[in-house]
């Protein structure tokens, strides 16, 4: 891999589009309009060739006011259009953005005979080309793409941190927004017009239908990573930025490795964009599958300890020299709680309870140890409590105690059980007449 | 990235603007006034001809069977939902030059949970206008919304994401952003709907101290049988106004059947012709 200037500037453009489109499309995504994303980067196409027809060569500014306009009547239509026809959001929206999409088309390709434009690097990007278009600023030669990237993501970035409040109450409550004199309208159409210039500003790096992807998907990951704003912005943006680079790495390094020729750049973003979002998806530390079924496991392991706990503090009810001593076969006829599946092994369960240091084996057979009686007869003690109040209080069948208790000692919190108490105090037998333990 | 930009509006942070005392002048005790006002969804009218003159420091429910058209008209009043016809006035002057004495709490499914804010944050929500344009939400309101969370018995939530609070604690912190507006008259769309009992009972405490205070509230509510212990005024709509007035006088049988009991089938008729295209 040859590291060369041209590199750096193509890292430097594609990561500013990535930050750029990613600060912006996560009011999408938390607006649950990311939909209209791909709409308005498609639809910003004939504003744009109509600015180059109109000025005759590929100005930043006039290509600005067009995608500004074309992006406001772009969300105008669509909900014209739904509220006028009754069609769901999204057909709207795939009438409105396909046929301009397809009127701008047919403009660039007419333009293309006059100025230098080409429609594949309108709708794919040509990141690869940034680096060849050169402007000085203050002295410096600096690549128009990633002036006109840079233009943009500052507005962007001042017009959120202005409107931070502002875009928080409209996109997550637009009816008391309008009451308090916010409207939401305006501020949805004002991100609108932020994110035609997003598009606009990102065509040239990764083209019209690759820039959803820098849309959303970084918003996307964020969703799943966090639930505070600044934060959620945050971790989008870093999302964007790490693909950008990682991308562009990937797209000169990995395909050379099998013996091809380098890839493209938008391409390789776009793809390294969907594995982040899918890692994040399975290791995410609250939402994440893995996360998920580590709980879930966690949850079941602890209802079956419970179970073994409490049929040992039975047992020790029973007169005789061998209370509260069962053997492995003898626990094995323990009846799972339905929340216990059958696949964690008793095996498992026994292990536990002995590392806990809550049962001990003596004797080919299984005994709680002190600590292992205190937490066998807090079960005991919330199963029969709630037998109690089934049988007193909800006048359940003697016979459909049982199941039901079994489920719900295993979710009696400390106040719930304090609640329970108080409401029996001074009973002292479940509705058959054993004793319910004290809580002390 | 806040800081930046809003260091220089520092100085203006501190203090909360003192809120100009109001009194409702005594020539126009309507808290409500309404006139002629029709809603129409695509021609198919929702709420047809409603005429309302409702009087301040009362608790008012709105009731009717579903699809009356109970939260088309609070939306209608807040402007919400464009009206055909008709006149909305709040303590005499329009909704619009009225807006920051109006509190408004929507249905509590209107917004997604999963929105990345706390409990505090929302409530601040209620500031934003008294806060202005432009500017973060400073020291002094996220204490005035604290103590709005502390006054629904949610304190201790207080930054908690707000997917993590049960169906009550959400209703609770909605009306504590409502309560956090100060504003003379509210309108709440179903704050009862699928709250537990203590937070039903939290909320009839603040209507009624809200009441006490001379303010005016509007509810929209499902429980008929709570009617009579919770309001003192009653509007019965099924797309019309069948009756308004105080709960002792209209809450009767004969109104009853006419809210909810078989519509005016004529009428019904009429409504479908309105809204189909002529032949």
């Amino acid at each position: 891999m040859i590291w060369t200037m041209l590199d750096t500037w193509i890292v430097v453009a594609a990561v500013l589009a990535g930050a750029t489109c990613a600060l912006v499309g996560s009011f999408l995504v938390l607006k649950k309009v990311s939909m209209m994303g791909d709409a308005i980067s498609h639809s910003v196409l004939p504003g744009i060739a109509v600015a180059f027809i109109v000025t005759g060569t590929r100005s930043g500014t006039a290509m600005f006011v067009g995608a500004a306009v074309v992006g406001v009547l772009t969300a105008v239509l669509v909900h014209a259009i739904n509220y006028y026809s009754r069609l769901e959001e999204g057909a709207s929206m795939g009438v409105v953005f396909t046929v301009l999409f397809a009127i701008g088309l047919i403009l660039i390709e007419q333009a293309a005979r006059h100025v230098d434009i080409h429609p594949e690097h309108v709708l794919f990007g040509a990141v690869e080309l940034v680096p060849l278009h050169l402007v000085q600023v203050f002295g410096f030669a600096v690549p128009r793409g990633v002036l006109m990237l840079l233009v943009v993501f500052a507005i962007d970035l001042s017009v959120i941190a202005l409107f931070f409040k502002e875009l928080r109450l409209a996109t997550f409550d637009p009816e008391l927004a309008t009451t308090l004199g916010i409207h939401a309208t305006y501020i949805h159409y004002m991100l609108m017009v932020l994110v035609a210039l997003t598009t606009v500003a990102a065509f040239e790096v990764v083209g019209s239908i690759l820039v959803i992807a820098m849309l959303i998907v970084p918003g996307a990951t964020a969703w799943l990573l966090t639930r505070r704003l600044l934060p959620f912005l945050v971790v989008s943006v870093g999302v964007a930025v790490a693909a950008a680079v990682l991308g562009h790495i990937a797209a000169i390094t990995v395909p050379p490795l099998f013996g091809y020729v380098d890839t493209s750049t938008a391409g390789s973003m776009a793809t390294v964009l969907g594995c982040i979002f899918f890692v994040a998806m399975f290791c995410a530390p609250e939402q994440g599958i893995i996360a998920r079924g580590f709980d879930v496991v966690r949850l079941r392991l602890s209802i079956g300890t419970q179970d073994v706990l409490g049929l040992l503090a039975r047992a020790a009810e029973r007169p005789g020299t061998d209370a509260g001593r069962l053997s492995a076969s003898d626990l094995r006829t323990l009846r799972r709680s339905p929340f216990a599946a059958r696949r964690v092994k008793l095996a498992a369960i026994l292990g536990l309870l002995r590392m806990k240091g809550l049962i001990a084996l003596r004797n080919g057979s299984y005994e709680m140890t002190v600590r292992g009686k205190e937490q066998g007869r807090q079960i005991l003690r919330s199963h029969r409590l709630w037998e109690r109040y089934f049988y007193d209080d909800g006048n359940v069948d003697m016979s459909e105690l049982h199941p039901a208790a079994d489920v719900l000692e295993h979710y009696t919190s400390a106040r719930l059980g304090d609640d329970l108490s108080e409401r029996f105090a001074g009973e002292y037998s479940d509705p058959q007449g054993r004793p319910i333990p004290d809580k002390e | 990235m806040k800081n930046s930009i809003l260091s220089l509006q520092k100085k203006t942070r501190g203090a909360a603007p003192v809120q100009e005392p109001f009194a409702p002048d005594p020539a126009d005790t309507s808290a409500l006034h309404v006139r002629d006002l029709t809603v129409a969804y695509y021609r198919k009218p929702v709420l047809w001809d409603v005429d309302l003159d409702v009087p301040h420091a009362v608790v008012a429910g709105i009731v009717g069977p579903n699809g009356a058209g109970k939260s088309t008209l609070i939306k209608a009043i807040l402007d919400l939902v464009p009206h055909t016809s008709g006149t909305v006035k709040i303590f005499g002057q329009p909704y619009r030059r009225q807006r920051r004495r109006v509190g408004y709490v929507p249905q509590r499914e209107s917004v997604d949970w999963e929105y990345p804010i706390t409990a505090l944050e929302l409530v601040a929500m209620g500031l934003y206008r008294k806060i202005g344009w432009f500017r973060p939400v400073g020291q002094a309101y996220r204490k005035q919304a604290l103590e709005a969370l502390a006054d629904v018995g949610m304190a201790d939530l207080a930054h908690r994401q707000i997917s993590r609070l049960s169906g009550g604690q959400q209703q609770r912190i909605f009306l504590a952003r409502a309560l956090v507006q100060d504003a003379e008259v509210y309108f709440m769309d179903e704050p009862f709907a699928g709250v537990d009992a203590s937070t039903e009972k939290a909320i009839i405490e603040i209507l009624q101290r809200l009441r006490a205070d001379g303010k005016t509230v509007f509810v929209v509510h499902h429980d008929l049988e709570t009617v009579r212990q919770y309001f003192d005024y009653l509007i019965m709509l099924n797309m019309r106004i069948v009756a308004a007035g105080p709960v002792s006088d209209v809450f009767t049988s004969e109104n009853l059947r006419r809210t909810y009991g078989g519509r005016l089938t004529l009428l019904d008729r009429a409504v479908d012709a309105i809204g189909r295209t002529p032949e």
